[in-house]
């Protein structure tokens, strides 16, 4: 007898008792959806909790010129790119993205022009820094009044600067809506903006910052320094990887990509302990879906004696008899798991939705799942194999 | 020729308590071709007999030969096959898988065989053709009279190309007219050369037997 031939007659054993397989599959179902769903909405909530504390540092990407020596002994360098903000908005999971860089404005100190104060100007060292509109976005800038200046004043290079509010305070600059001025050495700059936080990069708040554009025309700047990547929840890793290739697709390994770490283990030691609790539960229902399964394929042995007397008496071994039952739980357990699983998985996706919580699962936990209910099933499935393989083929002729 | 059946000095007893000597001492030969019966009233040890006959039981003393083979020595499982090869079984419930269809009641046996799946087609549709029902193939048995489940039975048992076909009331559970269809195939089957042996408490089936035997308190008579 072929594995196959094992198989048809498995299949066709529990295929022919349909509304018996789904009553016996219901504890395997049941207990596999219950461990599938625990794990996944606890790596869900984990991912979620962890992303509520780490969210403004796991969605940061920082892209900067790396150094490489070559072979012959000397440095390879290379510059960031003035469009690094477009082809990265091109990648998925990219929120926003800007340069940034210091500019060196030749030792011209900057100056406040109050309008009101009576003291005169105030002079202060205030260092000066230029930006590209989505540089704001991208380190999650917050407004105290006024405005941002936008790609036009870039493209036009206008002579407009945000101030940080450490730099308005020393310039003496509280309000935007008399379009008041800072100079930088003889250069007026109209102030549009007054930066109140940021998450990162907080040297802004101390600076005068202006668009690439006018750095560029007015003050030669060469290349941006750094590139600051806004992402999606959970997809800084993924953009991380892919955004270095995205700027200098010649030579990516010239630039350096600042990644936070890989979410999980904070999340995973806060929901241990509810995830126990679960999982126990889900294993006592797998206990009792097993206990189902030995239970109702006992009964089918003891329903089928005549069937497997029949069997012996036209030529199957004991091996083959309890081959066949082993088979058909083990096919019990599967058809269980696989349920279960899909249920689990739904469960997980369902609640998410709910809740508004990217759905986070393992796959290995979708495929182990459905094996996990077929090596229940086997194991169920044992001792009434065995009890079949000690039917003596003397019983077909007696019951009936 | 050998003869299928040698059976000299059989006894089985069953241990008690009380311990039951179901079949004393049973001398029986069947030879090649013959149509034998063996009629009994219930609780004579014919079943007991069948079922030692059919390699089902073993005889607690006496020698049995199949074909020449001593089974007393063998082991279980080499009992099993010889079982599969050399003998073909009717019950009087027929015993035919539920909703699986007549082709693959008839080729069971002889997945247990090891006879390739194309083959096993084959034949099992030639014997279905051969008992009268090359329509009924991709029937569910319990959509088929009595006589016809009987005959898918007697199709069964024949694809092993058994030495020996073992009928235990076949027409038990039948009615006369289809009672008479099996018996008119086991004529014809036994006038192909096939040997059997009908065990029956049924005069009427028995007298259509060549030989008859008559078992009383598991002794021959």
């Amino acid at each position: 007898m072929s594995v196959r031939d094992l198989c048809g007659e498995a299949v066709a054993g529990v295929a022919t008792r349909p509304s018996r397989l789904a009553l016996t599959t219901l504890g395997t179902v049941l207990g596999i959806a219950a461990l599938v769903a625990t794990l996944g909405l606890g790596q869900t909530a984990a991912g979620q909790i962890s992303e509520r504390f780490d969210a403004v540092a796991a969605t940061r990407v920082v892209i900067e010129p790396a150094e490489r020596e070559g072979p012959d002994g000397q440095v390879d360098a290379t510059e960031l790119p003035w469009d690094a903000p477009e082809r990265l908005g091109r990648l998925a999971g990219v929120d926003s993205a800007g340069t940034y860089a210091a500019v060196d404005v030749g030792g011209a100190s900057v100056v406040g022009l109050p309008v009101t104060a009576a003291t005169g100007t105030l002079e202060n060292v205030v260092p000066v820094a230029a930006a590209s509109p989505g540089l704001f976005a991208a380190v999650g800038a917050s407004l105290r009044t006024g405005r941002l200046y936008d790609s036009g004043h870039d493209e036009r290079a206008d002579r407009v600067v945000v101030l940080g509010k450490y730099a308005a305070e020393r310039l003496g600059v509280n309000r935007v809506d008399s379009q008041p001025s800072v100079f930088i050495g003889n250069r007026a700059f109209t102030v549009v903006g007054i930066i109140d936080s940021v998450d990162h990069r907080s040297g802004i708040l101390d600076a005068v910052v202006m668009p690439m554009g006018t750095a560029r025309e007015t003050y030669g700047l060469e290349a941006p320094e750094a590139v600051e990547i806004r992402t999606a929840l959970g997809a800084a890793q993924q953009v991380g990887g892919q955004a270095r290739l995205a700027v200098s697709p010649n030579d990516p390994d010239l630039l350096a990509a600042d990644v936070p770490p890989p979410p999980g283990s904070l999340g995973d030691n806060v929901s241990a302990d509810v995830n126990g609790l679960f999982l126990a539960l889900g294993g006592l229902s797998l206990l009792v879906g097993g206990l189902g399964i030995a239970n109702v394929t006992l009964l089918s042995v003891m329903e089928r004696v005549s069937e497997i007397g029949l069997r012996r008496a036209v030529g199957a071994g004991r091996t083959h008899v309890a081959g066949q039952f082993l088979v058909e739980s083990g096919l019990v357990g599967l058809i269980g798991g696989l349920i279960g699983a899909a249920a689990g998985v739904l469960t997980t996706v369902g609640v998410s939705v709910v809740r508004d919580w990217t759905p986070l699962l393992d796959t290995r936990l979708a495929v182990a799942a459905p094996l996990l209910g077929a090596v229940i099933g086997l194991v169920a499935g044992t001792y009434p194999a065995w009890r079949a393989s000690t039917i003596e083929p003397i019983a077909a002729l007696r019951s009936g | 020729m050998t003869p299928v059946v040698e059976m000299d000095g059989i006894g089985r007893t069953f241990t008690g308590p009380p311990p039951v000597e179901a079949i004393r001492t049973v001398d029986l030969t069947l030879e090649q071709g013959e149509y034998l019966s063996i009629v009994g009233p219930s609780g004579s040890g014919k079943s007991t007999l069948l079922h030692l006959l059919g390699l089902l039981d073993r005889p607690t003393g006496g020698v049995y030969r199949l074909d020449g083979i001593d089974v007393r020595t063998l082991s279980e499982r080499r009992r099993t096959r010889l079982r599969g090869e050399r003998i073909g079984f009717v019950f009087q419930a027929f015993h035919l898988l539920p909703r699986r269809t007549v082709l693959e009641n008839v080729e069971l046996a002889m997945m247990y065989l090891r006879v390739p799946r194309r083959e096993r087609t084959a034949r099992a549709r030639a014997t279905i053709d051969r008992v009268g029902l090359a329509h009924r193939c991709d029937f569910d048995p319990l959509t088929l009279s009595g006589g016809e489940r009987q005959r898918v039975a007697v199709a069964r048992a024949l694809t092993s190309e058994p030495s020996l076909l073992l009928a235990d009331e076949p027409t038990g559970n039948l009615d006369s007219e289809n009672a008479a269809s099996v018996l008119d195939l086991f004529d014809e089957l036994h006038a192909e050369g096939l040997t059997l042996a009908v065990i029956t408490h049924d005069d009427a089936v028995s007298r259509r037997a060549q030989r008859r035997v008559r078992i009383v308190d598991g002794v021959l008579a």
